[in-house]
């Protein structure tokens, strides 16, 4: 009897074994089959050059204007996020800052991206033309890349935006937006896209601009906050009088274009689509990019749950940013657990870092410098968990040379402003709010502002 | 006359307006607004930072009655409007001097 039983204790064992088996078999079913499919694509006939040329432009193209409806998504992101009076203006600045992106990238910041020598720190000042002569060695059409990174340009541009609403004039802010996207952001980029300083000597790894775009806007905004100060009562008495959004539908809404934007931003920076590889690889790209902003939305829904005994929204909205920012740097080597992880911590860091700005008496509007800037540098400093190719040292080393110069240089152009014309309204016109102080309408007039 | 003004619940407007149709009223004014009573504010969390919100939003109802009416009137808006909880509002009655209609320029109770 006994051993019958045994028997059947030891089968029931025997079952339990096979089943944890499969589980395994099934998690490592993935990798086995992207071996596969890079093997097969080994067989595959490759792509004549006007077939590699074609796909690659349009994955530029079609990339880029993705990632230019991210400025509809940040636009939304923060009308919804600051008062009704001042919604108008901020659509405003928004609408400004993109097409001022587009001007000073063709006036001076393409060269300076691409016109750096290997290892060096300044490209060459000179407006863009499109020049196709050697289109079989690029194997893009020029343009397309131009108008690629135009729009990278436009979004690091867009982070200022958020974190100083309410409270700044429009001519600085425009002013500053000219010299961020015409100079700095065009400098720092080049020390790593155009082949600089950063890639050659440091052998540092930012696939998309965790650093380069997003800890870049998240510094120049940061900056900008300093010299500018918080909006009026917004931490008086001692204590952080919240100033609640005025449509988060809206914000809701902006967000979702972001996430969608992040698949034409972090799919399109793999930069080719004429072979099978790279068609794998931008597929990758953008299931680990989803991933991340997944890992970040639930992370903050949990802890904000825990935290506040009620989930809060917006910062549920800036988890799934802080998410697809973290994932920017790396959205190709990390396995798909790994993508999640990766925005998870995201999610943990906005959280966090949230009511911690309030505590510094930092102002940021829209949360902009806890997402892009912390979740950034965050996403930077763990490529070389997934990505054997790059170091912690050389991340290190990049993310300190982007804040040193991105913020000092932003820090001395916000001051100049504030000294020179001024950069913040007067607190009557704060009070009244922007809408009628600068544009001299309303954004909803049919609904009496409180 | 009597002219009935209660301020209750939003959510409370639906059965109010069914209660007192129920009873004949032909007419009632509804405005949105905010106050507060004894409930005070209550507060809120944004973004991870508390904050009062002193005036509560409530509906206000008015409706014009004759005087043998006023009482059933302010029991149906009190039954309607009653979940016994605080918050639950307030009906205040005036006398009211005169009425007019305006298409035809019917007084009194004829105007109602």
């Amino acid at each position: 009897m006994t051993t019958v039983l045994n028997n059947q204790f030891l089968v029931r064992i025997m079952r339990r074994l096979g089943a944890s088996l499969f589980v395994l078999a099934v998690f490592a079913a993935p990798a086995v089959a992207q071996d596969a499919a890079q093997g097969a694509a080994a067989d595959i006939a490759p792509a004549s050059e006007t077939a590699e040329i074609v796909f690659n432009t349009l994955l530029f193209l079609i990339c880029g204007m993705v990632v230019m409806f991210m400025a509809a998504g940040f636009c939304m992101l923060e009308t919804g996020l600051v008062r009704s009076k001042n919604a108008a203006t901020i659509c405003l600045k928004n609408i400004s800052l993109f097409s001022i992106a587009g001007l000073m990238v063709w006036l001076t910041g393409y060269n300076l991206i691409y016109g750096v020598e290997a290892g060096g720190l300044l490209g060459k000042f000179g407006w863009w033309s499109a020049d196709d002569g050697n289109i079989l060695e690029t194997g893009y059409a020029a343009s397309s890349d131009w108008y690629f990174q135009m729009v990278f340009v436009a979004t690091a541009a867009s982070i200022v935006s958020g974190t100083l609403a309410e409270r700044i004039k429009l001519w600085p802010f425009l002013i500053f937006t000219a010299l961020l996207t015409g100079i700095i952001y065009p400098i720092q980029a080049s020390w790593e896209w155009g082949g600089g300083y950063l890639d050659a000597r440091w052998g540092f790894s930012d696939f998309a601009g965790s650093t380069l775009v997003h800890a870049t806007g998240g510094w120049a905004a940061l900056a900008g906050a300093f010299v500018l100060g918080p909006r009026d009562g917004r931490f008086e008495g001692g204590r952080s009088t919240p100033m609640p959004g005025s449509n988060l539908p809206l914000a809701t809404l902006g967000t979702f274009i972001l996430w969608l934007g992040w698949f034409g931003f972090n799919g399109g920076s793999q930069l080719a689509l004429g072979t099978v590889e790279d068609a794998i690889s931008v597929a990758n790209v953008i299931v680990n990019t989803n991933m991340a902003a997944c890992g970040g939305v639930i992370t903050a829904v949990l802890m904000t749950s825990f935290i506040y005994k009620k989930i809060d929204l917006t910062i549920v909205l800036n988890g799934a940013i802080g998410g697809l920012v973290a994932i920017t740097a790396e959205p190709l080597a990390p396995a798909v657990w790994q993508a999640v992880v990766i925005g998870a911590v995201g999610g943990v860091i906005v959280t966090v870092a949230v009511p911690l700005l309030d505590r510094f008496r930092i102002d940021d509007v829209v949360g902009a410098i806890p997402a892009h800037l912390l979740c950034g540098i965050w996403g930077t400093l763990v490529v070389p968990w997934t990505n054997g190719d790059a170091s912690l040292v050389g991340q290190l080393v990049g993310v300190v040379m982007n804040a040193a110069f991105v913020f000092s240089t932003s820090l001395a152009i916000w001051v100049m402003l504030r000294y020179s014309i001024g950069i913040r309204i007067k607190p009557e016109e704060e009070r009244t709010g922007l809408d009628k102080s600068e544009l001299g309408l309303e954004a909803y007039p049919e609904f009496a502002g409180r | 006359m009597k002219y009935v003004i209660a301020v209750v619940k939003p959510q409370k407007l639906d059965d109010v307006r069914a209660a007192v149709a129920d009873l004949g009223v032909a007419g009632m004014t509804v405005s949105d607004v905010r106050g507060y009573g004894r409930q005070k504010g209550h507060t809120e969390v944004y973004r991870g930072a508390e904050y009062t919100v002193d005036f509560l939003p409530k509906v206000k109802i008015e409706i014009a009655v004759a005087d043998d009416a006023a009482d059933a009137v302010v029991n149906a808006i009190r039954n309607a409007a009653n979940s016994n909880t605080i918050g639950d509002g307030k009906i205040f009655v005036l006398d009211l001097e005169n009425a007019v209609r305006v298409r035809t320029g019917e007084q009194d109770v004829n105007a109602l």
